[in-house]
């Protein structure tokens, strides 16, 4: 999306296509209708392009596309007077089970991570993400264990912290 | 029409979307707007005729520095607001700090007076149109900034509506200043606090309709 901000139109492209399948997803699972879901995922991503300037790049950007979804969403309800029944709040639902693709929470991740210091990225990508023991990683680094759990532990409570301070 | 052919068709010719475009365009509606009030303000009710001797006085820049600081807070969470994903945070918090801190000092100023000023105090010389004039002096600000929201993205409706309301009652509030020759803080804590509720108020029915997209 980054780069998409600054004119490139290749990665856009990949970006749209690869948020048509959630998108997609999304509304066929709350309206049933095929066409109806289409009708609302092209009526979204136009949403998206014109107002793509108001996405913060210091913000996730699955939270600026599942509040868009959602709104679009809410909209449509509002004009076929139709009630949602379903929770509408969780951003889960969107980029959490189906398709199985991480990629953009992974890119979230990955931002996140290198906000820490380049010793504690490393010990939470061993321990956290490769899934390493904590007693492999110690030997990895030369560390002791309990220097590994706290390292971890420390980093991820900053990026707990920040993460909070952007609400 | 497909949606692979949409997607190819908003992606070709892709133009660099500006940075701080929300700031940028709430601004603009603001310069228009303020510029508007302010003539409306000079031509219709005049600036105060003491303007000079006014000046010497706090309380001239008290009124100002009201209002101006509820705008500023305000505009901050317009900016805030506008956006799909957008919480208010600490902005909405600090918008009730310029409220709380006038309501203190006009408690203060009301208890020390003698009990036969009082009615002077809260009634002042122009109760009677100090809030219309500053809701009629708002309404070119708001009117520019629901402008400017309809192109952005807010998906809070009632909630960014009434920040636009609240943020176009603090401009007018501030240009109604120049006008107003009230000096006492009781009045400005009732009178130009309930202008500025009028407009968030307004914003806030208002909101949930106009700024659809």
């Amino acid at each position: 999306m980054v780069r998409s901000l600054a004119g490139d139109g290749a990665a856009y492209a990949g970006l749209l296509r690869k948020l048509q399948t959630h998108l997609r997803a999304y509304y066929l699972r709350r309206l049933g209708r095929a066409a109806d879901a289409e009708d609302l995922l092209q009526e979204t991503l136009i949403a998206m392009h014109s107002r793509r300037a108001t996405y913060d790049p210091s913000r996730p950007f699955t939270a600026w596309v599942h509040a868009i979804a959602r709104y679009k969403l809410i909209d449509h309800f509002r004009r076929t007077k139709r009630r949602a029944e379903d929770p509408l709040d969780d951003p889960d639902i969107l980029f959490g089970s189906e398709e199985a693709n991480a990629a953009e929470a992974h890119l979230d991740v990955e931002r996140l991570l290198h906000r820490l210091p380049a010793k504690t990225q490393k010990l939470i990508r061993d321990v956290r993400i490769d899934g390493l023991s904590t007693a492999e990683a110690a030997a990895k680094h030369g560390l002791s264990e309990s220097a590994v759990k706290v390292g971890v532990h420390r980093g991820l409570k900053t990026l707990a912290g920040q993460v909070g301070d952007d609400t | 029409m497909k949606t692979d052919d949409l997607i190819s068709a908003l992606s070709t010719d892709l133009e660099r979307a500006p940075r701080h475009a929300v700031g940028f365009r709430l601004s603009i509606a603001l310069a228009v707007g303020i510029a508007v009030s302010f003539v409306a303000m000079w031509l219709w009710l005049g600036p105060r005729p003491d303007m000079m001797p006014a000046m010497a006085t706090p309380m001239f820049w008290m009124k100002l520095v009201y209002a101006l600081s509820i705008a500023a807070f305000g505009f901050g969470l317009a900016d805030r607001l506008a956006r799909p994903d957008g919480q208010g945070g600490v902005w909405r918090t600090l918008l009730f700090l310029p409220l709380a801190f006038m309501i203190v000092m006009a408690l203060y100023r009301y208890v020390q007076a003698p009990p036969e000023q009082h009615m002077a105090m809260l009634l002042g010389g122009s109760w009677t149109v100090c809030a219309r004039n500053i809701v009629l002096l708002s309404l070119p600000v708001f009117a520019a900034l629901f402008w400017s929201l309809r192109d952005l993205a807010p998906t809070r409706l009632t909630a960014a509506g009434a920040t636009a309301g609240v943020l176009a009652g603090a401009v007018g509030t501030f240009i109604y200043a120049f006008h107003c020759t009230e000096s006492a803080a009781p009045f400005v804590a009732i009178w130009y606090t309930l202008g500025m509720a009028v407009m968030g108020a307004l914003g806030a029915v208002l909101g949930r309709f106009l700024l659809r997209w």
